[in-house]
């Protein structure tokens, strides 16, 4: 196969020890399995990546780790730690993510929303916002400043005061990420970060997921534009058909004839802009 | 349009259809428009310095020349707008003008001149039997109005500048204010002296004119932006114009007792304004939390029908009333906040009717004798803090404040708490989380907001303090009986906030006076007043469905789709953050 356009796969940069471990996952609706006996780990300092055709259960394995939903076998820690199948604890325990179909809070300008990201960092109560004490003060003060600092980290410090429903489309999936980053997170998980993204916006957004790894996250990546996987990350899962079918670096996947097959055999041959089908995939 | 678009058109913007409609009438744009319009003004004005009437006795009394009563004052205000925004389009005022559309303002105050003529003259000639009673000064203000309106629909709209952009000077900006609140306090106390439902029903349309003219004109954009801006010189001017009211009712009760009731109406409707605008959660049986604020000031009060034997002071029964409430609060709210709104809104609407059920039932027979059942709780005596007297007249320079000015104070000093924690709450973290709830519950959940525990506080902290002004009601009402509140209530709180506007202090003020005292003044209509209330509601939901004053957020979640008013909402806000910085 022609993978040689691909550029060379980066080198896995200093890994540390396993942050996120994810344990025989495995979520059944009714008689279907929609993600079967999953195991993954995430090491500190490293980008990981989850590929597979469309309808593989990379969202719904993504759900069972935050808690949106709750994995009928199997566990996820994160540092050592069990989480509790609660989206609220997940955070809290230091894992943000952002959503396929953006969920920003639409009607809140692009620092509030960022804001909100700061509420489980924060703890004024009632009687201290009521009250006004020196305390709140402070800390609203720390939450607009943080929130300012994470627009100005995605590059959208121009656009504080703008709804977030007027912002374009690209803007608000980096908005969705400064949200995530402002739980102070240790592992952010983004998916489809660059869908419907033009080549120069998917850039920029590779660019940010490597600042946002640098600054000492780690970060796991869902996508379906393989050129942005394979440049991006460390280590790459195939998941079809809700088991995992190849794990490596991006160079092992991307030459495995199984992955190839799982793709083309998946008959997702629609879409191609440029190259060889197994090359860019925008299913 | 979009230049003249402001705070209070609708959001779809119908004028795009209207004007071509507009534009087939003949004479449009024409010459003649700015002079007819000063004729119809000197007309108008002119009319109404002679008699309306030839009886006496209709709509106080409109039978004497060069003597207007209120009804022709009226008109004579209108006039008077009308021709500030003449001067503005075309002759001195022309400064101001160049920010406003003055000319869909002499539009409005034209039309609207015309249907308070007809009106007017339509009521002397029913009350007294025939047109015949119409004296020509009647007539002649008709004409005044119709060619002012003629002349409004001639006048073509100028190309104009975004009020939001005016820089004006602090002086003008607070005096602008000032202003304002004189006039709400001096219409206020006008209107509650009107005595027949007629001139009532006049004064209501006068002000919705003139309301409507600024509106068009969009005069309100830059009076919310100024509101914004001198908010502490807005908060204070607010709290002294409710502070002063009682001191323009020379010690007469009658008004005061409407006054107090429409504090209580409103500062309960605030209170479940944090529930519903704030947190989003529909609330159907606020009324019962009320209810139990005002049962624990009945029974810890020196009533002889009182059952318990604590007779702790006022401010000790308000903070277990209060308390109380909010354990109902926490009690009914803890089960079921984790289901969606549907469930929630017929649990409470179940908990009220339970609530209501229950202290009819604790009479002894059925349960331990605490409210006395149906009879309730009668004979409550008036507070007395320290050595004043609530039921004693109190004279302060020389005015005598009564009874229901005493309660009117207390009341307000609970409004005005429960406004400062709702304005505090609002813009806060907790205030912020209530958004992302109302936004998106499960995206907000799945970025570490505590969604059930935001939920509860709301619920319970809005019970707490429906059940602090529940105590004092108890006084004020002297007696407490399970009748008062039923579900009517409720409902009618819940249609203060839609009708005023949801998640707003001054929308929900505004919504639970109409609501209150239009059923006192239009005593001919209290037969149909649900009626009459279900049908504005219905077209508030189909033509303005955010409430008459309603916040920019609310505004936005009420019209998705509705690019343009996003748009416009983000400069205004931006404008706002400049300024306020």
């Amino acid at each position: 196969m022609t993978l040689t356009d691909t550029p060379p796969a980066r080198v896995p940069t200093a890994v540390g020890k396993p942050i996120l471990e994810a344990r025989g996952v495995t979520m059944r609706f009714g008689g279907l399995t929609a993600v079967k006996d999953v195991d993954m780990t995430v090491n500190e300092g490293e980008i990981v990546g989850l590929i597979g055709p469309n309808g593989a259960g990379k969202t719904t394995f993504f759900n069972c780790l935050t808690g949106l939903y709750k994995p009928t076998e199997g566990q996820v820690t994160l540092s050592g730690d069990v989480l509790p199948p609660k989206p609220r604890a997940v955070v809290v325990a230091g894992m943000a993510r952002t959503f396929q179909n953006i969920r920003l809070f639409a009607n809140m300008t692009a620092l509030e929303n960022v804001m909100v990201g700061r509420y489980c960092r924060t703890s004024s109560m009632a009687l201290t916002s009521i009250l006004r004490g020196p305390k709140f003060r402070r800390e609203e003060e720390a939450t607009r400043a943080r929130a300012q600092e994470l627009l100005d980290f995605v590059g959208l410090g121009g656009s504080t005061e703008s709804l977030a429903r007027n912002m374009p489309y690209g803007d608000q999936r980096r908005l969705e990420i400064a949200r995530a980053l402002a739980t102070d997170p240790k592992l952010i998980l983004l998916d489809e970060p660059t869908a419907g993204m033009n080549p120069q916006e998917t850039k920029q957004a590779s660019d940010l997921i490597f600042r946002i790894r640098d600054s000492g996250l780690a970060v796991v990546v869902i996508e379906h534009d393989m050129r942005f996987i394979f440049n991006l990350c460390d280590r790459v899962l195939c998941l079809v058909r809700g088991e995992v079918l190849v794990e490596g670096t991006p160079g092992e996947v991307q030459s495995d004839p199984r992955v190839i097959e799982a793709y083309i055999g998946g008959g997702d041959d629609d879409d191609e802009d440029e190259g060889p089908a197994t090359t860019k995939e925008t299913l | 349009m979009s230049t003249s678009t402001t705070d209070l058109t609708h959001g779809h913007d119908d004028d795009a259809v209207k004007v071509p409609l507009l534009e087939r009438i003949p004479g449009r744009g024409s010459a003649a428009a700015w002079p007819l319009g000063l004729a119809g003004v000197l007309i108008l004005v002119g009319g109404t310095f002679l008699s309306w009437s030839y009886t006496s006795d209709v709509l106080g009394d409109l039978s004497v020349d060069f003597y207007p009563n209120g009804v022709q004052i009226c008109m004579i205000a209108l006039g008077v707008a009308a021709l500030l925004f003449l001067l503005a389009h075309r002759g001195p005022l022309h400064r101001f003008g160049e920010w406003l559309d003055t000319a869909a303002a002499v539009r409005v105050l034209g039309l609207g001149a015309v249907a308070y003529m007809v009106i007017t003259l339509g009521i002397i000639a029913y009350q007294s039997g025939g047109l015949v009673n119409i004296n020509p000064g009647g007539w002649i203000s008709l004409l005044g109005a119709l060619l002012l309106a003629a002349s409004g629909l001639m006048l073509v709209s100028r190309q104009h500048r975004d009020p939001l952009f005016a820089k004006t000077s602090s002086w003008l900006e607070i005096s602008t204010i000032v202003v304002l609140m004189a006039l709400v306090l001096f219409g206020a106390a006008y209107a509650l002296d009107i005595g027949d439902g007629g001139s009532f029903l006049l004064f209501l349309l006068f002000v919705s004119a003139v309301a409507l003219a600024l509106t068009r004109a969009g005069a309100f954009t830059w009076v919310g932006l100024i509101a914004q801006k001198n908010r502490p010189v807005l908060m204070l001017g607010a709290f002294a114009v409710a502070f002063l009211f009682p001191f323009t009712q020379g010690g007469s009760d009658e008004n005061m007792s409407i006054a107090t009731q429409v504090l209580i109406f409103a500062a309960t409707a605030l209170g479940l304004n944090i529930v519903v605008g704030l947190a989003g959660l529909l609330d159907l049986g606020y009324i019962a939390f009320l209810g139990a604020g005002a049962y624990v000031g009945a029974v810890l009060s020196a009533s002889a029908f009182a059952t318990i034997d604590w007779k702790p002071p006022f401010i000790v029964v308000v903070l277990v009333g209060a308390l109380f409430s909010a354990m109902l609060g926490l009690i009914i709210g803890s089960p079921t906040l984790r289901v969606s709104g549907d469930y929630l809104a017929i649990v409470t609407l179940a908990f009220g009717e339970i609530f209501r059920f229950t202290m009819g039932n604790l009479d002894g027979s059925n349960g331990p004798d605490i409210t006395n059942g149906p009879n309730g709780i009668p004979a409550i005596p008036d507070l007395a803090i320290g050595s004043f007297d609530f039921g004693q007249p109190h004279t302060i320079a020389g005015i005598t404040l009564g009874r229901f000015a005493n309660y009117y104070f207390l009341l307000l000093l609970i409004a005005a708490i429960i406004i400062l924690v709702f304005t505090r709450l609002n813009n806060s973290r907790i205030g912020r989380g209530w958004v992302a709830i109302r936004e998106d519950e499960k995206a907000a959940e799945a970025m570490g907001v505590n969604v059930f525990g935001l939920k509860l506080f709301a619920f319970a902290g809005g019970a707490f303090l429906a059940g602090m002004a529940g105590t004092v009601k108890a006084h004020h009402d002297v007696s407490v009986t399970p009748d008062q509140y039923i579900f009517l209530e409720s409902a009618f709180l819940l249609a203060a906030i839609v009708l005023g506007g949801m998640g707003t202090v001054a929308g929900v003020i505004v919504g639970a006076t109409i609501l209150k005292l239009l059923p006192e003044k239009l005593r001919f209509i209290a037969d149909y007043r649900l009626l009459i209330f279900g049908l504005v509601l219905v077209l508030m939901m189909r033509f303005r469905p955010e409430g008459l004053i309603a916040s920019h957020r609310r505004k936005l979640e009420f019209h998705e789709d509705d690019e343009e008013l996003a748009q416009r909402i983000e400069a205004v806000h931006l404008e706002e953050t400049e300024v306020k910085a």
